[in-house]
């Protein structure tokens, strides 16, 4: 694992901010990639493009950045491949059911100030940590 | 027009979870473990993401219609529910499970790893589920982009 960096922690956190301002300046959407990505199942055609093209462009900027020299290390994920199925069910049907997730109601939400979002991040952070305390220090991690 | 600046943003917003470590599942882990050695990285990153979206949203704000589109989508809801409540706790689970939200989970698939590959697929089918869930579960379903407009994220 890299060592902490706050500086390229700020930087591309800012980068994250300025996509999902400009988002909204240019198309008056919200970047929340768990709703970009439902929506490609529900939408319309017409609707369907710009969804696509944004996940398109979130894949291309590690193939960019391989062609610069920095290919995208292969994400470490040891879990079993049970758990793997099971962690990316709940992710998928969770952040539908509660509309968003860390970029929608964690960025965009809170960023605005929206009482759900906050909610909502407080409960999926909150979870998660006790989540990975579980699995990590009281099953014989 | 409107799709060529999807793509541009898809790209800054990968850009930033790269140059962040947040496409790394293990950093992300790091910090959800609040009992082990803990890694403050996801907190610069929202620290500066929010700063940055906070102003570009004033600034927005202040525009009658977005550049390319007629109306801003701004998510409209304001209530705290039982649905907000519990899928935010099934999707903390699984996040802490492996460490991939949806973003990081899509932008992983630039690496072409069978497990990254089995979670986004198990991922899309959750999405599926509580499509076909909420369509069966009220009389008159309403159209994909009404539906949307509800939509927080």
């Amino acid at each position: 694992m890299a060592a902490f960096d706050p500086v390229s922690a700020l930087f591309g956190g800012a980068l994250i901010g300025l996509a999902s301002a400009l988002l909204m300046l240019l198309t008056g959407r919200v970047a929340g990639i768990s709703g970009i990505l439902g929506g490609t199942l529900l939408s319309t055609a017409g609707d369907r493009a710009w969804r696509l093209a944004f996940i398109a462009g979130l894949i291309a900027a590690p193939l960019a950045a391989g062609l610069l020299g920095n290919p995208l290390a292969e994400a470490q994920m040891p879990a079993s491949w049970a758990v793997i199925v099971a962690a990316g069910l709940l992710v998928g049907f969770g952040t539908r059911l509660a509309s968003g997730c860390t970029s929608g109601h964690g960025i965009c939400g809170m960023a605005r100030l929206s009482r759900r979002s906050i909610v909502a991040t407080m409960v999926f952070m909150a979870t998660a940590v006790l989540t990975v305390a579980i699995v990590r220090h009281s099953l014989g991690g | 027009m409107q799709i060529l600046a999807s793509l541009l943003c898809g790209l800054i917003f990968g850009a930033g979870l790269l140059i962040s470590g947040m496409t790394d599942p293990v950093k992300v882990l790091g910090f959800l473990d609040v009992l082990g050695r803990w890694d403050p990285t996801l907190a610069f990153v929202m620290a500066g993401a929010l700063v940055v979206s906070a102003a570009g949203f004033a600034v927005v704000r202040r525009r009658p219609t977005p550049v390319l589109a007629a109306v801003h989508l701004w998510p409209p809801r304001r209530n705290v529910d039982r649905a907000l409540v519990a899928g935010s706790m099934m999707f903390g689970i699984g996040w802490g499970l492996v460490g991939l939200c949806p973003g990081p989970a899509l932008e992983n698939l630039a690496g072409f790893s069978p497990r990254v590959v089995v979670f986004v697929l198990a991922m899309i089918a959750g999405t599926g589920a509580h499509a076909l869930w909420r369509s069966r579960a009220s009389s008159a379903p309403p159209a994909g982009d009404a539906a949307l407009s509800t939509s927080d994220g």
